[in-house]
């Protein structure tokens, strides 16, 4: 078969199986576009912006374990993409993003949209290619995909000039079957004896305590860390990216840990003496203070990346793995007989869990007139029975969605945890209704974040994508307010935004529904109503108390026992 | 301490920048650094000196490991192995101090690989310490001009680092 440049491009996404490209046309990519048209098998999403593009094929990828897919022109097309591309990285999220580039005997003369693009994204890549050659794009095609969703996963970017596309250029063409790399071998099968001693060290603890990361969604190991779990008997806490991989409404679950997380798993982390790290990275965002980070702790850590293993903290037990091989041995091992959980040994461990749960440390002021956003999250995990994908942007908003809407399946809370990139959570959402159009796809915001990509709006409508997006709209950019009223003396500065758009008549001139709320009697039947309308997207703008902050925390620097609570939260000695 | 990492990396565009961008990136100091084609044109073998705490260095590995066109690696300083780097040396040389020159150039087993009336320039090949040295036992101010290679090394007896 004889093809040009731009559909092997094309023909090769469509036997890498692709359903969705996520793009913007341009200059450089009209080959490719062109080529595009006459098929019907790959859908093109036209974006309204080349950082909506990314979002999306990120949301697509985070709900359904396949590469997002993203096409963006030369210059500022690939630029804008830059921040959706390192969100992607930091969360290691599996994206292909081929861009055009200028014509080939034109690169390096500062031609019209030109940029390194593969130099600008090289940080932010797992990999990165300039194609020159029409007969590599295919091969390219298939590596790209191939480091993208393997090892840990990562965007890859494919930077191809305009002439490579030539549609008067015509070679032949056959698509990999597989592809082999002697520099990339990513390890996959954890080390036995590494496992067996984990599994010793854990079997002997007092005090132990999981915590698991994106690592477990993304090596699809939900049910085996299930499994692995109900077996110890052990707590376990989930990382913000690791959130639904264990059922939160499971007992054995005590939240999530971090600056944000539970008073139950914070303490807990703080006093255990075997601490099982499975698909995390000790983020700091996680671990507070490093010298004060689990400081009786005997660690064992699973992880696909070498580099994640004592970069931040020492690991005494590491084992380098796909975490769902290691948690099958780890099982295996357990229902061979040779090992066997003690339940006495921990039963003290969990009576002093159960004390700290007692203090319900995520209670807010129920009586409050005001509408509160905790009670807004609440209500919309009621309304939609735990069941929804929900996305978020990124601040207080993105806190109250992780402590307050329980996940209990994999895949189904999005957000972006790495690189806390607001305007992530409305295209992200575009993304995850494609992949699951059956199921229902809330984007819980902030009148910050939203107004960061609001012109996907109008890809939701071109697209028919109904989601719902839940504005906390409490007028300031709340958790740089929270941070200001704590360590600068409430001198909020520049985070209260004195014009905001109408957002019921924003979204009505999207040609979607908007609803304001400012009644805390009126939450639960406009969440209700809302979800009722099965093929609209809806708005809701809820107006909501502009002083609240997210409890509990931990300030930048301090460690896990020095949590600052809810006022008005009863505390036991440890606190005095 | 010093360690060297001896890598062997694919031949593409762009492998050089993602070593030197990932050690930028990452606030990892490079103190020298060599690349050129192997026997086989189709990998690099890059030299490339830093200092750093056990952890760093160790992290520095990973990382390293972790680029797609880093095919191996390996510490040099962890076992024994031989370290060479290239200097010349451009020197004022008149009168008595041609002399002395000379003699120098010889204890230090170099060589004097161009003449005028009044400068030579001198080849001295070995590690970086010895290279230092013959700076040290040079007249500072005949010493007009100094280019250094790097390091580049290669570990001793069978093992080695190959595909």
């Amino acid at each position: 078969m004889e093809l040009s440049g731009a559909e092997i491009l094309v023909q090769s996404l469509k036997d890498e199986g692709v359903e969705y490209i996520f793009g913007y046309p341009g200059g450089s990519v009209l080959h490719i576009y062109d080529a595009l048209f006459k098929q019907e098998d790959v859908k093109h999403v036209l974006v309204r912006h080349e950082q909506g593009a990314t979002h999306s094929a990120d949301g697509y990828a985070r709900a359904t374990g396949k590469p997002g897919v993203v096409l963006v022109t030369s210059g500022p097309g690939a630029t804008n993409a830059v921040t959706g591309i390192a969100t992607a990285y930091m969360d290691s999220i599996p994206m292909v993003v081929v861009s055009g580039q200028t014509p080939t005997p034109m690169i390096g003369s500062d031609a019209f949209q030109e940029v390194d693009t593969v130099g600008i994204t090289r940080p932010c890549v797992k990999h990165n290619f300039l194609v020159k050659d029409v007969r590599d794009i295919a091969e390219t095609i298939k590596k790209a995909f191939h480091i993208a969703s393997t090892g840990r996963p990562g965007p890859v970017l494919v930077d191809i000039p305009k002439d490579v596309t030539d549609p008067a250029v015509l070679v032949s063409y056959e698509y990999p079957k597989k592809v082999s790399m002697r520099s990339y071998n990513p390890s996959v099968k954890g080390h036995k004896g590494q496992i067996k001693k984990a599994l010793e060290l854990m079997l002997r603890a007092h005090r132990p305590i999981l915590y698991t990361g994106g690592g477990v969604v993304l090596g699809e190991a939900s049910d085996e860390l299930v499994a692995l779990t109900k077996k110890l008997g052990f707590p376990i806490t989930n990382t913000l990216m690791g959130l639904g991989s264990y059922p939160a409404t499971e007992r054995q679950f005590i939240g999530m840990l971090g600056m944000h997380g539970t008073y139950e798993a914070n303490k807990a982390m703080h006093e255990c003496d075997t601490l099982i790290a499975i698909g995390a990275r000790f983020d700091d965002r996680v671990t507070g203070k490093l010298s004060e980070f689990c400081p009786n702790a005997t660690i064992i850590h699973v992880d696909i990346d070498p580099a994640s293993i004592s970069k931040n903290v020492k690991v005494d037990v590491p084992i380098v793995g796909e975490v769902k091989g290691v948690l099958k041995e780890m099982l295996k091992l357990l229902n061979s007989g040779e090992f066997s959980p003690k339940p006495e040994l921990i039963s003290k461990w969990w009576e002093r869990i159960e004390k700290w749960r007692s203090y319900n440390c995520l209670d807010y002021d129920r009586e409050s007139k005001l509408i509160k956003p905790q009670y807004v999250v609440e209500q919309l995990y009621e309304v939609t029975n735990g069941e929804a994908f929900v996305t978020s942007d990124v601040g207080q908003h993105q806190m109250y969605a992780a402590q307050y809407y329980k996940f209990n399946k994999p895949r189904r809370w999005i957000n972006s945890g790495g690189l806390g990139t607001m305007g992530f959570g409305l295209p992200a959402a575009i993304g995850v209704k494609l992949a699951h159009p059956e199921s229902e796809v809330a984007c819980v915001t902030g009148e910050g974040s939203i107004q960061m990509c609001i012109q996907e709006l109008s890809t939701a409508l071109q697209y028919k994508t109904p989601i719902k997006i839940i504005n906390l709209n409490n007028g300031y950019l709340g958790m740089v307010r929270q941070w200001q009223e704590f360590t600068y003396e409430s001198r909020y500065s520049h985070s209260y935004m004195d014009t905001i758009p109408e957002f019921m008549k924003l979204a009505e001139s999207y040609g979607h529904v908007g609803m304001r709320i400012d009644k805390k009697e009126d939450v639960r039947g406009a969440l209700e109503e809302a979800f009722a309308q099965k093929d609209r997207t809806v708005f809701l703008d809820f107006i909501t108390d502009p002083t609240e902050n997210v409890y509990p925390m931990i300030e930048a620097g301090k460690g896990h026992h020095e949590m600052r609570l809810a006022p008005g939260m009863i505390t036991d000695e440890d606190l005095a | 301490m010093r360690h060297i990492l001896s890598i062997l990396m694919e031949n593409e565009a762009g492998a050089l920048s993602r070593v030197a961008g990932l050690f930028s990136a990452r606030g990892y100091n490079i103190e020298s650094l060599t690349v050129a084609p192997t026997e086989d044109p189709s990998m690099s073998r890059m030299t490339l000196v830093t200092r750093g705490s056990d952890e760093v260095v160790e992290q520095i590995t990973k990382q390293l490991n972790k680029l797609v066109d880093v095919i191996k690696l390996i510490d040099l300083a962890e076992s024994a192995h031989i370290e060479r780097e290239i200097m010349l040396v451009k020197v004022h040389a008149q009168g008595g101090y041609r002399e002395e020159v000379k003699r120098l150039t010889e204890i230090f087993r170099g060589s004097i690989i161009d003449v005028t009336a009044s400068s030579f320039i001198i080849e001295v090949t070995g590690a970086q310490d010895k290279l230092d040295a013959f700076l040290k036992a040079l007249e500072e101010q005949s010493v007009f001009e100094v280019v250094r290679s790097g390091a580049t090394g290669i570990s001793r007896g069978e093992k080695g680092l190959h595909l």
